[in-house]
């Protein structure tokens, strides 16, 4: 996928003014912050369970290569196979590989954002294999050749015109604007690929390292199909989703659907483990894990070693004002929010993503509701450290901040520079309590007054009242 | 290699080699102890409390729930319900207890078993336990009870033993351990009511890809 | 307090947003500070906390502005200030050094004696026996530190509630950020913009004349969005209203306008 994250601040605009954006986003906050505050309401030990998932991926880090391995030789125990793929590069050859091997025409995949990272579905059309997304949201979005907003919610940018223009395009199908109307559409629609796909690829939410197992978390059964109609199923996962047992994975399933939609549990949890056994009437008969690394592992052991926590709930940028203002495309790539302004410039270098880290108050809500109390802020501070480093910030940064750090570390000096910008303000204001433009200051000014200072400066005033 | 570099940088970044064997005795010692997590209280009931729990929870996923008397009237109330939607087939599995069923009361309604198909409206599977806390189903896969029977058609009908509905989670694993010396099968489903989505406009929609409809019928076994 | 007991002695951070636009917030500061029987006193040496160097990504010049606040607050026995932000920032000085740096250790102990107005008021010294009365249905704004670095929640909430015929309306969303940021009001004018004119709406549906706020930088963004708009909703410090010291205009209103004596 295109890295559109230097554009950033163009994006936003664009979304900023987008009629239909914002009223797809009004949607956003009045569903999943609610519902998740009512769940977590609910389960008086929810605070209890964040730190007891805190506390076991912690863990997890710290033995990530024994709990690797440990799962591998279970899936490869189970009859299944392990591909470790350091690049997207990796990832998506081992993937068509798999593929040319049972001579795939079409692949059925379920919801996967590590696919979308390595943009797996450009590759296997390049190479005449043909993918079909079955998650309603991705399934929409491809039709429209468009890509996910959001981690859970991929069209959580369109409204149901957006929806029903399309379906009415290439279902040649009279337009509906019925939701369910619609939602029917796409399910008889997939019906038939679902059967007859050759490969099923899907992600995983956790890795089980006891049992060897993959489990998928959704709503509609479309990962279900995916995984158990095909010969072959092919899981997209990532190294940091590994987890000891099937009671560790429990406790993160309790995070994760309250964290994510407000719901109590999700409709679907599935545990894959190998391939269909020999008594079995159905399920695959292939069972591939293409565990992808992509800059994790560099991760560990660094100041951005927490982010690997992330369990994709999706809270953050649920709760996250900026999210909420600009949506997940002005982001630019394919994680946004604030999970994203962290990993994106891990993945594609922080000279392309210097703006991401940057586009947040701090304001901490994200951090807030993390289940796994990822310290998102400092993160993003720890990648503008690093952007400073590296001279990366823009020249007007590193110059205001030069300048005013001259006076802030001497006292006196300060004192003198407050008195004339505090006499400079309010000669500019005049008879008024405010300011309507100061030249240099348009970022402030173009929006809102700047109220102008009420009267000399505090350490002014507190002086001559102390020798009064 | 990819996976030497990978687990290379793991390693460089926990500032040590390889694991030593003790560091990876104590993994699998962890690994084998099948720990439990803090256990909300929620469940944690008298199995008469757990049934109600179980109960109000599935019903609040949107599951439909029937409780029968004896396993003896699940073809009758298959039969009524099918009668009325419209639907003249039933997709069974082939364990025991649904072939121990007596289908004369229900002679309108043509049972196979085999697994599902596209475009069958309506299967009937048993289930392994009821997860109290969130009225959760769960089925596991194996020579009699295919999975596709779970997913693929309109109507999903599950037989569950009051006797089978566990507080947590933690018991149903630890349920599926005993029944299976620890070797899982191929998969296991929970399931959480019937299919949904939410990806037009935020607005819940029943019935995406997978059942429309999930009915329980719990049996007082 | 007991006459008999020592005055505590607490070092003002006065902030450099206070020093510059609103002194009132910090004299009505030591006002509420003495009335509790604080012995007050203003370090010279102190400029600003550090903040914009700090979320600039420059650790360096953070570090030096750090080691000066620390050395300019040593000896008090509290340091409070009329901002969630900066007192937060100075509790933040702890990760700029290394657990070998002999100032982590005095880092960690400015932490341990630096609170916010309100929360030093009512944890610290619980004392909430308000004498100021205030004429008005005000609506208070949760700043974005105060409410998750340092607590900030209740505290200014019950100190309000003992202020005479005042009436607090909560509004939607008050603890959602008002798109100040620091620099990111500058870097991102557009999108703060947003956040302030979603704050701003919810000031006007809750239907108070007065919005108060515990952090200048916040109150600055919201009167000016507030005052752009050409709305009447008065800003001001919740200290301003707590000490009884709203003679002088509201934060962006001039006495001029208003038809008084300057």
């Amino acid at each position: 996928m295109e890295i559109k994250s230097p554009a950033f601040k163009e994006n936003a605009r664009i979304a900023l003014h987008d009629v239909n954006l914002q009223k797809a986003l009004g949607n956003l906050k009045a569903g999943f912050p609610v519902k998740r505050s009512t769940a977590v309401a609910r389960m008086p030990e929810f605070d209890q369970l964040r730190d007891e998932g805190t506390a076991l991926k912690n863990h997890i880090l710290e033995n990530l290569d024994i709990y690797l391995e440990q799962f591998e030789a279970n899936v490869i125990k189970n009859g299944g196979h392990v591909h470790w793929c350091r690049t997207p590069d990796d990832a998506c050859k081992k993937i068509l590989e798999i593929c040319k091997e049972v001579d795939a025409k079409t692949v059925t995949k379920g919801k996967s954002m590590v696919s979308e990272e390595i943009n797996l579905n450009d590759y296997l059309e390049k190479n005449g294999v043909e993918p079909i997304e079955t998650d309603l949201g991705e399934y929409i979005l491809q039709l429209r050749g468009d890509h996910p907003s959001h981690i859970i919610a991929p069209a959580i940018h369109l409204n149901l015109e957006d929806v029903s223009e399309i379906f009415h395009e290439k279902h040649n199908r009279p337009k509906s604007s019925d939701p369910a109307v619609l939602m029917q559409e796409a399910r008889e629609m997939l019906r038939e690929k679902f059967a007859g796909a050759d490969v099923g690829i899907t992600g995983a939410n956790f890795l089980v390292a006891e049992t060897g197992s993959t489990i998928i978390v959704t709503n509609e059964g479309n990962g279900d199909l995916t995984q158990t109609l095909p010969k072959t199923h092919i899981v997209v996962t990532s190294i940091e989703k590994v987890v000891p047992t099937l009671e560790d994975m429990t406790l993160f399933l309790r995070l994760l659907a309250r964290s994510a939609t407000g719901q109590e549990f999700t409709v679907y949890n599935t545990l894959s483990t190998g391939p269909r056994r020999a008594e079995d009437q159905d399920g695959p008969e292939n069972f591939h894990v293409v565990l992808v690394d992509n800059g994790r592992s560099e991760m560990v052991g660094t100041e951005f070693q927490d982010m690997l926590r992330c369990i994709r709930c999706s809270a953050c940028m649920n709760h996250c004002p900026v999210y909420g203002a600009v949506g997940g495309h002005s982001y630019g790539w394919v994680y946004p929010g604030p999970m994203g302004s962290v990993l994106t410039p891990q993945m594609v270098g922080i000279e392309n993503a210097g703006l991401l880290p940057n586009a947040s108050t701090f304001c901490g809500k994200c951090e807030s509701v993390c289940p796994v109390r990822i310290p998102l802020p400092k993160l993003m501070r720890h990648w503008r450290e690093d952007e400073f480093a590296k001279h990366l910030s823009p020249k007007a940064v590193r110059w205001g901040i030069g300048g005013w750090a001259f006076f802030a570390k001497r006292p006196a000096l300060y004192r003198l520079l407050a008195v004339s910008s505090n006499l400079f303000l309010r000669l500019m204001a005049g008879k008024k309590g405010r300011i309507k433009k100061i030249p240099m200051a348009g970022g402030w000014t173009d929006w809102r007054d700047m109220p102008a200072p009420s009267g000399k400066t505090f350490m002014s005033q507190y002086k001559s009242r102390k020798q009064s | 290699m990819s996976k030497a570099e990978i687990l290379g940088n793991i390693r460089r970044g926990l500032k040590r080699g390889e694991a030593s064997e003790e560091q990876k005795q104590a993994v699998l010692n962890r690994i084998n102890q099948h720990a439990r997590n803090l256990i909300p209280q929620r469940s944690q009931l008298s199995h008469a409390g757990q049934i109600e729990l179980f109960i109000a929870m599935a019903t609040e996923a949107a599951a439909e729930l029937f409780q029968l008397n004896s396993i003896t009237e699940v073809p009758q109330i298959c039969a009524t319900w099918l009668k009325d939607h419209h639907i003249d087939t039933l997709v069974t599995a082939s364990d025991e207890a649904i072939l121990g069923l007596d289908w004369d009361s229900a002679a309108e309604l043509t049972c196979v078993q085999r697994v599902a198909q596209v475009g069958d409206s309506a299967s009937l599977t048993t289930s392994f336990a009821g997860i109290a806390e969130t009225g959760t189903l769960m089925l596991h896969s194996g020579k009699d009870s295919p999975t596709t029977l779970n997913f693929l058609p309109d109507n999903h009908f599950v037989i569950l033993n009051r006797s089978d509905i566990v507080g947590p989670y933690e018991d149903a694993w630890q349920k599926l351990r005993d029944k299976t010396q620890g070797e899982l099968p191929r998969t296991v489903n929970m399931i959480t009511g019937p299919s949904r989505s939410a990806d037009i406009e935020q607005t819940l929609q029943m019935g995406a890809h997978g059942p429309k409809d999930l009915i329980i019928l719990l049996i007082n076994d | 307090m007991l006459a008999s007991e020592k005055p505590i002695q607490v070092g003002l951070f006065v902030t450099c947003l206070v020093d510059m636009f609103r002194p009132s917030i910090g004299f009505a500061t030591i006002k509420l500070l003495e009335n509790a029987g604080c012995n007050v006193t203003v370090p010279e040496a102190q400029t600003c906390c550090g903040q914009p160097a700090f979320n600039s990504g420059d650790k360096k010049t953070t570090q030096d502005i750090a080691r000066q606040t620390i050395t300019a607050f040593d000896g008090f026995e509290y340091v409070v200030g009329p901002s969630g932000s900066c007192i937060g920032m100075l509790h933040q000085y702890v990760d700029l050094f290394d657990d070998t740096d002999p100032w982590k250790a005095r880092a960690e102990d400015l932490r341990n004696r630096a609170f916010e107005i309100t929360s030093f008021l009512v944890d610290v010294i619980d004392f909430d026996s308000m004498l100021a009365s205030y004429e008005g249905n005000v609506t208070y704004h949760d700043s974005c530190a105060g409410l998750r670095e340092l607590g900030v929640k209740q505290q200014p909430r019950k100190l309000l509630a003992n202020v005479a015929n005042l009436s607090l309306t909560e509004m939607e969303d008050a603890e959602t950020c008002c798109g100040f940021g620091g620099t990111f009001c500058v870097k991102y004018p557009e999108i703060s913009n947003r956040m302030v004119e979603n704050k701003s709406a919810n000031v006007q549906v809750s239907g108070a004349t007065t919005l108060l706020g515990g952090d200048l930088g916040c109150l600055l963004n919201m009167a000016g969005k507030l005052k752009r708009q050409g709305h009447k909703i008065e800003t001001r410090h919740i200290v301003e209203v707590l000490a009884g010291m709203t003679d002088e205009p509201a934060i962006g209103d001039s006495a001029y306008e208003l038809g008084q004596p300057a």
